[in-house]
């Protein structure tokens, strides 16, 4: 197969060629395929990581495995309420407890200050940070923190905090965006004012803000269109899932320096958002960031590190917590529920004349939902003139959401893929050709403005299209094939990276982005690819804030481009400075040495990267650079999916048969791990479509707080992921990098409702498709 | 409360601990004799994170109480490499990018280890089968699974020749 701008190359490393019968596999195209663009000699790749060993015998090092001398141990007391007045706590029951050495509350933090703080991925206000760290006043919340124990164990910890006397009184609590957003609803915050097309207003409102973008002239479209498909969808809260629970050790030391050990996206956001919360400044903060087993943008809130810090400044000891599976679920961001509706018209030569959209998501507790990201992914993958989108940001009783991978985007191309489809079949069109002729391209205008630079929309769909998956014939009764394509903008934010020379040739490597998926690596053959050398030889270590430059959070799919730029730079300090070195070797001029895959030469003379590096000594010292970037050249990422489901019509369950899926990331800098990403994202993306969500009960708790009720796909729900890595390279970045964390997670639950609707004729308008809510469609239609 | 002794073996080495009645065996591993390589996900025994081999049986530490450890012979992910050597499945994980975050990644080792040694040469539904107690939120499994038939390839070859 070919795209416009590539050819097929390398393929996976990974055993790939037979099914798990021995057989060939049915069409002979390759599981995981690379349309690479451009070649390097480290980068495109795929290397060992260099924290592999350890965390295959299980000597890798995260938040719960610390163990300081003379640690204490915490716990959380949380709301059984969804939504209630605190009348009084009573911690006296709970102080006297044998081992129990301190008890916290609200009232333990500094007043909040009215202002706004960065909390990884924007700003936000400080007392909405404050409130969900533990509360004041009132519960917004089941699980919502209310008080910090520490004792001299975990159980002694908990039954202590069970001890603590809270008296309640319950509120009415909304579980969804339109039950808030009812005239007659009670309001979550009394000082809420909405905020509407950027202007502060005074009304009163669970609706924190609202946004509108509008391009050209949506009426007219309409009226020019052909077809019109109109239609609403509802998504149920979500949560991440990482493996590893939320965990804190902190120490505030007699000197009056906090240490904290946690899990952690952004370890310098949680050294700036706790030094707000308490009042400490960042100078007397050191965060060292363990092992993270897992975050998907749920590791970027701080919850307990202000707790646990509290609790260490009263005892003078260090205080570890570490979350319970439900205190996960209960406490910690969950990504929103939605209700959306979108409407396209589309003339009957193809072409799409309007689109609008309207979106509400669920921001839990405290305004901030993702749902302006939505609106601006919605309608990201067309070139239309005709724009309206309508966002609104709406407070409910359930815990604060966090991002979610693509934040937001997932649960609009739900909705606008779906309508897409439908115009398709309408006009007769494939879905995929239907697409293309609309894709957007550089030039075009997205809804909320800016205009695309170099993206690889087209080029995604064209490899939906030429892939041997989307001509494969289904086989039986029951099965359809659906696509469906999403967007996400990635992030730059800011990144540091030293590089130190050893006298054997070898770099350390020092960074600050928490390495969630193999980023050491990624980062590392940046900077090997301009030294010369091989990744294994240089040494990455992720360092704490008191030891490396700031650097922003693992999220925005920013970490590989931004970082990895970072060490590029570095590197290319780090190449000046050994053109100098060779220079004064032969007495030359800098600028009359060369570089050229780690070998200085000069009129004849050459020496190697290793032996210029055994010489540093000798040629004025140690070698070591350090780069800061605010990268501009974001790229952003498309992604799509080919599907093959079977729906049992008697029970309405959905198996994924075969699932293909397709990103544009600029240049997979490791494939291995960029296929890691998309196939971790789609799986994601398809426990997000067929089963995952909070079953709330009346009272607005969460019933199905276990991994066994909540559940998330395992490996007998799933076949192989197939994945069709495409490379537009971005030109904004060294090596031609987008990102690839996020994109892949975005089309899946749209993909699979095309499939089921091709296969049955039901038409999804709700997340999950689980059996019962399959079967009620399937039964109806 | 009354502490408990207990006499057990824990990957070939005779090991004694204290524990209190209610300490489960991960538990113990963790915080009494410092093996943290088997990690907690969930502690109800639905995630596959803890999973050890107690007397030849894959189990979610978690389920276990420390004191039924007693007189026990447990293989825990410390003690799958040889020395220096690190096991077949080990290799094959980390050349099959099988691992993300790597906290799931001691229990699939564990439990597949068991599975191959049950069954040399699992087919892809078996395998599947065998780790659908194991949950991993990075990976969508694919990689797992490659890399589990991988290690089998690379071990009856080993056996073979």
């Amino acid at each position: 197969m070919s795209t416009s701008t590539a050819e097929p190359t390398s393929t996976s490393a990974a055993p790939a060629d037979k099914s798990s019968n021995g057989a060939p596999r049915r069409d002979g195209y390759e599981p995981n395929m690379v349309l690479a663009t451009q070649t390097f000699d480290v980068v495109g790749t795929r290397p060992v990581r260099h924290d592999g060993a350890d965390k295959v015998t299980g000597r890798a090092l995260y938040g719960a495995d610390l163990a300081l001398a003379g640690t204490l141990h915490g716990a959380i007391l949380r709301s059984p309420h969804a939504h209630a007045r605190i009348r009084s706590i009573d911690t006296s029951r709970a102080e006297q407890m044998d081992g129990v050495h301190a008890v916290v509350t609200a009232d333990d933090l500094p007043e909040a200050e009215d202002k706004l703080v960065d909390v990884g991925e924007g700003d936000t206000r400080l007392s909405y940070v404050h409130g969900n760290v533990l509360a004041k006043g009132k519960v917004l919340y089941q699980g919502h923190a209310v008080a910090g124990v520490a004792a001299r164990n975990q159980h002694v910890a908990l039954e202590a905090a069970n001890a603590i006397v809270v008296d309640y009184e319950p509120l009415p609590s909304y579980m969804t965006a339109p039950e808030a957003m009812a005239p007659d609803a009670e309001l979550l915050h009394s000082d809420l004012r909405m905020k509407e097309f950027g202007e502060q207003t005074d009304k009163p409102s669970n609706v924190a803000e609202h946004f509108h973008w509008t391009a050209g002239d949506v009426a007219e479209g309409f009226a020019a269109s052909d077809v019109v498909v109109e239609r609403t969808f509802d998504t149920s809260t979500v949560h991440q899932g990482y493996i590893e629970p939320h965990n804190v050790t902190a120490l505030w030391n007699h000197d009056g320096r906090l240490h904290i050990w946690c899990s952690t996206q952004g370890a310098f956001v949680v050294r700036d958002v706790t030094s707000k919360i308490l009042e400490v400044p960042v100078s007397n903060i050191k965060v060292t960031p363990m092992e993270i087993g897992g975050g998907f943008g749920g590791k970027i809130p701080v919850y307990m590190e202000p707790v646990a810090a509290l609790l260490s400044r009263k005892t003078g000891r260090p205080v570890k917590i570490v979350m319970s599976r439900e205190d996960v679920f209960t406490g910690t961001g969950p990504t929103p529920g939605s209700h959306s509706r979108v409407k396209v018209g589309a003339s009957a030569d193809g072409k799409i004349q309007a689109m609008e959209a309207t979106l509400a998501y669920e921001a839990g507790a405290y305004p901030g939902s993702f749902v302006a990201p939505g609106g601006m992914c919605v309608f990201a993958a067309y070139d239309c003139a005709n724009l309206s989108v309508d966002c609104y940001d709406v407070v409910v009783n359930k815990p604060s959401s966090a991002a979610y991978r693509a934040p937001g985007a997932t649960q609009a191309a739900f909705a606008a893929e779906q309508v897409i489809d439908e115009i398709a079949s309408k006009l007769g069109l494939d879905p995929v050709d239907f697409r293309l002729r609309n894709a957007a391209k550089e030039g075009t205008r997205r809804a909320d403005g800016p205009k695309f630079r170099r993206i690889g929309c087209e080029e995604v769909l064209q490899a939906v299209r030429d892939h041997p998956h989307y001509a494969a014939p289904l086989t039986g009764p029951n099965q359809g094939r659906g696509v469906a394509v999403g967007f996400w903008f990635n992030v730059g934010l800011e990144s540091s990276c030293t590089l130190n020379v050893n006298t054997d040739g070898t770099v350390h490597l020092v960074e600050g982005s928490t390495d969630i998926g193999g980023t050491r690596t990624s980062i590392a053959m940046q900077a090997a690819e301009v030294l010369g050398i091989a990744a294994e030889e240089i040494l990455p270590e992720v360092v704490d804030t008191d030891s490396v430059g700031f650097t922003s959070v693992t999220g925005g799919s920013r970490t590989t481009f931004a970082t990895g730029w970072a060490a590029h730079d570095a590197a290319q300090k780090i190449v000046a400075e050994m053109r100098a070195r060779a220079a004064k070797l032969w007495s030359v001029e800098a600028d009359q040495v060369q570089h050229a895959k780690g070998v200085y030469s000069s009129n004849g003379n050459s020496i190697a990267f290793r032996d210029l590096a055994a010489m540093s000594s000798k040629t004025g010292g140690p070698v070591s650079a350090t780069a800061t970037v605010k990268p501009r050249g974001v790229g952003g990422s498309f992604s799509a999916n080919i599907v093959d489901v079977e729906v049992d019509p008697e029970t309405g369950k959905v198996e994924i048969l075969r699932f293909t899926a397709v990103q544009d990331v600029g240049k997979a800098v490791h494939p291995s791990y960029v296929e890691g990403q998309m196939q971790g994202g789609s799986v994601q993306g398809i426990g997000w479509a067929l089963n995952e969500e909070y079953f709330m009960g009346a009272d607005g708790t969460m019933k199905n707080s276990s991994l066994l009720d909540y559940r998330m796909p395992t490996t007998l729900d799933l076949p192989m992921i197939d994945t069709c890595i495409v490379e537009v390279a971005n030109p904004g970045h060294p090596f031609g990098v987008r990102g690839v964390g996020e994109a892949n997670i975005v089309p899946p639950p749209a993909a699979i409702a095309n499939a089921i609707h091709r296969a049955v004729g039901a038409r999804m308008q709700r997340l999950p498709m689980s059996p019962p809510a399959v079967w009620a469609e399937v039964a109806g239609s | 409360m009354q502490s408990i002794h207990v006499r057990t073996t824990i990957n070939g080495q005779a090991a004694e601990f204290l524990c209190e009645p209610r300490q489960s065996l991960l538990e113990v591993l963790r915080d009494v004799l410092r093996l943290t390589g088997t990690k907690e996900g969930c502690n109800d025994g639905n995630c596959g994170a803890c999973t050890v081999e107690m007397d030849g049986r894959i189990v979610p530490a978690c389920l276990v109480l420390g004191a039924e450890a007693e007189g026990a012979d447990i293989l825990t992910i410390e003690g799958i490499a040889e020395g220096s050597a690190l096991h077949e499945l080990q290799n094959a994980f980390l050349e099959g990018a099988a691992l993300q975050c790597g906290v799931c990644t001691p229990g699939f080792i564990v439990a597949s280890k068991s599975l191959l040694e049950s069954n040399p040469d699992p087919s892809e539904e078996e395998i599947r089968f065998w780790l659908a107690n194991n949950l991993c939120r990075c990976t969508g499994y694919d990689k797992i699974v490659r890399s589990v038939q991988a290690a089998a390839g690379k071990m009856q070859q080993e056996t073979t020749s």
